[in-house]
């Protein structure tokens, strides 16, 4: 039981990695309606942006919010360089443009910060709690992940910016005839989830090490944990990434196969959920008018 | 636009939909015949694997062009066929031709089974559970209770076939004309299966599955079958892509081959058979060119190529061809 309590606490904080991933996933499929699968690189760019003006000696706090800023504007320039020309093209070859994304920012960081793993120093400690089930670091980055989310919650249900944002997701064409500014909408949409990746990827970076390659699982995970939780709930969001981190930790304890298979059996249960309630748990279901 | 000219386009269109347009299909052929004639053996081998690949592409075009259904993880299709046929030739003594219909078989169960639970998810639901599937794939193929069959990490390898009946060819050049003879096989079925009625729901479903069953159409069964017909046409691809490289492996088969298909098939136009073929080429070598433009920085060689190609082409090769020949039909029809 000792045992079984512990591996939950753990799958919590892995599965606070996911759920800032997950988060992040469902912010920007808020604002574009679509899944970017470049999320993870762009966070992992981010998080080597601080690497970088930390190593030049800057002190963390300021850095943190550089970095969310420079993301920011880096986000909003990806918009309006790659996919504003795009604009009519199939959703498909926008995925493929995703993907292009991934690789270029993939390849683009190895190449600049070569592919060595470096430390991320983190603010919070490494002190462990509650006897020595988690880290200080982990209860800090779930604390971020949780201030994060209230802020997003209150930016889009209380103030004028967030609404045109979630009405430009949700119709396009009439959001632009009550005179919102659809374009900027999203590339504001695109700001807004490369800031919150480059939170994430703070956070993440001090406990599996920065180097180009870290967020591919972590984005794997965070997109199950997003689709769980549903798609259009960022509190869904979140409870279904600290679902997947304990799900996949207790996978470990089926006899035989469940260390090897510990992915597989995650992504099975996932499916499984989806194909019982295809919406997600939190999500909405969106009703079509025919 | 005249009344007789919206007639003769509807015409023309109806047409083109129900007769391909027999020439361009038989000057590549006469093409792909010689060519082994012409070019060096490597060079041959790279195109059978993208001969594979096309087929594989073509199984996705049918999924997600004709029907609509989303996938991401074809790569498990492809490596099931592949094993399939690894299996057979090296456990079992099986000859390599009798491989690729029971791929095609087996695959084809397989994807209509996962095909089931697939019909309560839609779009970027059901590109994760196809996703899962693909990045499931290689921890299964290497796993403990599989490994007897599968060779685990180590994979199994094979012996390249030489060509039969004492014919004066390579076996690079055998493998070839067999690939070929398949594509032209797989293709021409593809092309008739969707000029006919099953093929017409298929489409219908795609566009609008309320519609369409309100005409009678079994959503259910014809997209689960579908599934199990793109999974034949990917599994038998798999099993060509095994004999042609004589090795199979589970790290092969990851998620980024799976994206690799997905981004053929963009490339080529999702709704086109002959695109499916300029997709191959493009999974097959693109590549290798981003690696030879620069070494350390291929993998953003290649996503710059990939986003000029969405640039021009935003509808695939085959959309670009389209928009070429409405164009070209305007001036004359101008003049």
């Amino acid at each position: 039981m000792q045992l079984v309590l512990s591996q939950i606490l753990a799958g919590l904080s892995t599965g606070g990695i996911y759920a800032c991933m997950a988060l992040a996933i469902v912010m920007i499929y808020q604002a574009i309606d679509h899944l970017n699968f470049a999320q993870g690189e762009m966070a992992m760019f981010s998080t080597f942006i601080a690497w970088q003006l930390l190593h030049w000696g800057l002190p963390y706090w300021p850095t943190f919010f550089l970095t969310i800023a420079i993301s920011f504007v880096g986000g909003v320039l990806i918009e309006r360089i790659i996919f504003k020309p795009l604009k009519n093209a199939p959703i498909l070859s926008h995925i493929v443009v995703f993907i292009a994304l991934f690789a270029i920012l993939n390849s683009g960081a190895g190449f600049i910060w070569d592919f060595n793993i470096k430390s991320f120093p983190t603010p919070f400690g490494t002190t462990p709690l509650f006897g020595s089930l988690i880290s200080s670091h982990d209860a800090g980055m779930i604390s971020v992940t949780i201030i994060v989310l209230i802020l997003l919650y209150a930016f889009f249900r209380y103030t004028r910016v967030g609404l045109a944002m979630r009405a430009t997701a949700a119709n396009p064409e009439s959001a632009r005839l009550v005179g919102i500014r659809v374009g900027w909408m999203i590339a504001l949409g695109w700001g807004m989830a490369a800031a919150i990746g480059a939170i994430a990827g703070m956070m993440i970076a001090p406990v599996v090490f920065l180097e180009p390659n870290m967020m591919v699982s972590i984005l794997l995970y965070g997109f199950a944990g997003a689709v769980v939780g549903g798609l259009t709930s960022p509190l869904g969001a979140v409870i279904g990434g600290f679902a997947v981190g304990v799900i996949e930790n207790l996978s470990g304890f089926i006899p035989d196969v469940g260390n090897e298979l510990k992915l597989t059996i995650a992504l099975a249960l996932i499916v499984a959920v989806l194909t019982i309630r295809p919406q997600g748990l939190f999500g909405r279901v969106i009703v079509t008018r025919v | 636009m005249s009344k007789r000219d919206i007639l003769q386009r509807l015409q023309g269109t109806r047409g083109q939909a129900a007769r391909p347009q027999i020439l361009p299909w038989l000057a590549g052929l006469v093409i792909a015949v010689l060519l082994p004639l012409a070019v060096k053996n490597f060079f041959l081998f790279q195109l059978t694997l993208a001969m594979s690949y096309a087929i594989a592409i073509l199984g996705l075009a049918l999924l997600t062009g004709f029907n609509g259904q989303f996938s991401l993880g074809h790569s498990a299709f492809f490596a099931l066929g592949a094993y399939t046929a690894a299996i057979m030739m090296d456990h079992w003594g099986i000859s390599y031709i009798w491989t690729l219909p029971v791929a095609g078989i087996v695959s084809f169960v397989f994807g209509f089974l996962f095909g089931l639970p697939a019909l309560r998810l839609q779009g970027i639901y059901l590109a994760l559970a196809t996703f899962s599937l693909a990045v499931a794939t290689p921890q299964l193929l290497k796993s403990k209770p599989l490994e007897p069959l599968t060779g685990g990490v180590q994979g199994i390898v094979i012996i390249k076939p030489d060509a039969p009946f004492g014919l004066p060819l390579s076996s690079d050049q055998w493998l070839y004309y067999l690939t070929l003879a398949v594509v032209v096989v797989m293709f021409y079925c593809a092309t008739n299966l969707i000029n006919s009625r099953t093929g017409r729901a298929l489409i219908a479903i795609r566009d609008n599955p309320i519609a369409a069953r309100a005409m009678g159409v079994d959503i259910s069964l014809y997209k689960a079958l579908t599934f199990g017909v793109s999974a034949l046409y990917t599994g038998v691809a798999g099993a060509l892509g095994a004999i042609v490289i004589q090795f199979v492996a589970p790290d092969s088969f990851t998620f980024a081959f799976a994206i690799a298909l997905f981004v053929g098939l963009v490339v080529g136009g999702v709704d086109s058979i002959a695109g499916a073929l300029f997709g191959g080429l493009f999974v097959l070598f693109v590549p290798n060119i981003a690696e030879e433009v620069s070494k350390g920085l291929a993998g953003a060689v290649y996503g710059v190529i990939l986003i000029l190609v969405i640039y021009v082409m935003p509808s695939g090769a085959a959309g670009l061809v389209r928009l070429v020949v409405s164009k070209v039909a305007r001036i004359r029809a101008t003049k």
